[in-house]
């Protein structure tokens, strides 16, 4: 059984806020909701299942569902941080194959530059009962400082140069300038990028993304209600999850578990990484797109370097067009958890609705793939593969 | 060298690692091995990473390794190097290297044990690494 076709996204929203010091937590949710299921012309009482991640107020999904007033049938609040929103897609997909509900709502919110938070550079305590706390929190783990971790070890096994993970950020900054809600809009050079402030070696300020308040969410329905709307359809094709961790001490850095998420859309989806027109990746830094790239395919384990560099990654002039809204490294990483808003701009271009500058032409086939947690530590990772039909 | 030192918070102790934080307090590093499949594994839990088996125990590491990855973390007061060795007895922990020049470290440098103490004085040392 597969959920390749019985599935579509019918709605996806992007909130514009970056910075929401006059909406709550809530609100945040509320609107996104609203703004998707507008896109996709229906209203919230269509909605019979829902689907959110730890970010939401509350116990589980229950405050939001009271909040939004929401009847539904499904209920879904699996959390693995960023990647969570691209598993919802795909448990969304098998719950609508199953019958178990038709119109599925996926929410991200959060407000952490309101909030004051230390995002990057303080280290995150999830509490005295994670079993690895105490053998990690006292030696300072940080976001920043797990993925130089990684870096460093990928320059050290595969020669990976600063200035190829600075294409990276380059490429998203060609992208940002066009997009109004861009955090950062200035064009930056690959020598810029290096130059920038040392944060955490060998991840430089502008090898790291932004942070801001904001959200979004998705509408994911049967193929007949989507076929109803009058939007164009873009099909689920192939969905893929799974998680990496420290194996025992078996620690490798080097690749993530898109290696395995990944191989499990693609073969879902019947197609191949060189079939795809678009991609958006997961960026929390540089190097997170690197190595998913590897490890989604699109180029050889170790070779990622030279893939990113000389723009492959720019609209208009390289062969992978990859995060055409700026990406969480110059457009928006709402809640410190980028993986909704990769669903979202993989949608606008195959529907054809990206910025002009940065629209693929022809794009009917791409990919979207996210990361939760850390790759220095553990992580999930969710692939998914949509056609535009 | 760095002369200030950043103040390591004190690990909470719980029934599955007690025994690892007292023997800690003895100076001891020591790791998860399994009776059922051989293998061994960081951090120690009640039960086989590898193969499943509730059959494990602890074993004293010789303390010394090699930096399998580091960063040195520049934005705060003091920087510090964390970092992932990788024990000659097997298993990759994460740790942070001590009493070096943070600009002078290396992949593949070799390490050696060194405790550090915690804010708690009366709490666990952690497990760190110094160059060899
Ligand atoms: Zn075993």
């Amino acid at each position: 059984m597969s959920i390749n076709g019985k599935a579509y996204i019918a709605g996806v929203y992007e909130h514009p806020t970056r910075k929401a010091v006059d909406k709550s937590l809530a609100q945040l949710h509320a609107e996104s909701a609203l703004g998707a299921l507008a896109d996709a012309g229906l209203s919230k009482n269509d909605v019979d299942g829902y689907f959110c991640a730890g970010d939401v107020p509350g116990l589980g999904a229950l405050s939001m569902i009271d909040y939004m007033g929401l009847n539904l049938r499904h209920i879904d609040t699996t959390e693995s941080g960023g990647s969570s929103y691209l598993m919802h897609v795909g448990h969304a997909a098998e719950a609508i194959a199953l019958g178990k509900c038709s119109v599925a709502l996926i929410t991200l919110a959060g407000r952490p530059r309101a909030e004051g938070m230390a995002t990057g550079t303080a280290p995150r305590n999830y509490g005295s009962s994670s079993p690895d706390v105490a053998f990690e929190f006292p030696f300072g783990p940080t976001v920043v400082n797990m993925y130089a971790m990684c870096a460093m070890r990928h320059m050290h096994e595969y020669g990976t140069t600063s200035e190829q993970l600075a294409w990276i950020k380059v490429a998203a900054s060609h992208h940002a300038q066009h997009n109004e809600h861009a955090m950062l809009r200035n064009v930056v050079t690959v020598e810029e990028v290096v130059s920038s402030p040392m944060i955490s070696d060998p991840l430089h300020r502008l090898d790291c993304c932004v942070i801001s308040d904001g959200g979004g969410a998705i509408i994911v329905t049967s193929p007949e209600i989507a076929k109803s709307l009058k939007r164009p359809l873009v099909k689920v094709l192939g969905v893929g999850e799974a998680p990496k961790g420290q194996m025992g001490g078996k620690v490798d850095l080097t690749y993530s578990g898109a290696r395995f998420s990944g191989a499990t859309a693609f073969e879902e989806g019947k197609v191949k990484p060189s079939d795809m027109k678009y991609a958006s990746i997961y960026d929390s830094f540089t190097i997170t797109v690197l190595i998913q790239l590897e490890d989604l395919g699109f180029c050889e384990k170790g070779k990622g370097g030279a893939f990113v560099s000389d723009g492959n990654l720019i609209a208009g002039t390289g062969k992978l067009p990859f995060n055409t809204d700026g990406g969480g490294l110059c457009n928006n990483h709402p809640a410190n958890r980028g993986g909704l808003t990769k669903v979202v701009e993989a949608v606008r271009q195959l529907r054809g609705e990206a910025h002009p500058a940065v629209q693929v032409a022809n794009c009917d086939l791409a990919l979207a793939h996210g990361t939760g947690g850390s790759l220095g530590t553990r992580h999930g990772a969710s692939t998914v593969i949509m056609e535009r039909e | 060298m760095s002369v200030k030192q950043r103040i390591f918070p004190t690990p909470e102790s719980d029934p599955d690692t007690e025994a690892f934080w007292a023997a800690a307090k003895t100076g001891k590093l020591m790791i998860g091995s399994c009776k059922s499949c051989g293998e061994k594994h960081y951090y120690p839990r009640g039960m086989c990473p590898h193969c499943g088996s509730s059959d494990v125990g602890l074993v004293q590491s010789s303390g010394k390794g090699q930096i399998y990855s580091y960063s040195v973390l520049r934005r705060v007061d003091p920087p510090y190097a964390i970092a992932y060795v990788t024990l000659d007895d097997g298993p990759t922990m994460m740790t942070n290297i001590i009493e070096a020049d943070l600009d002078a470290l290396s992949i593949g440098q070799k390490v050696e044990l060194k405790f550090s103490p915690t804010a708690d004085e009366d709490g666990a040392p952690v497990p760190t690494f110094k160059p060899a």
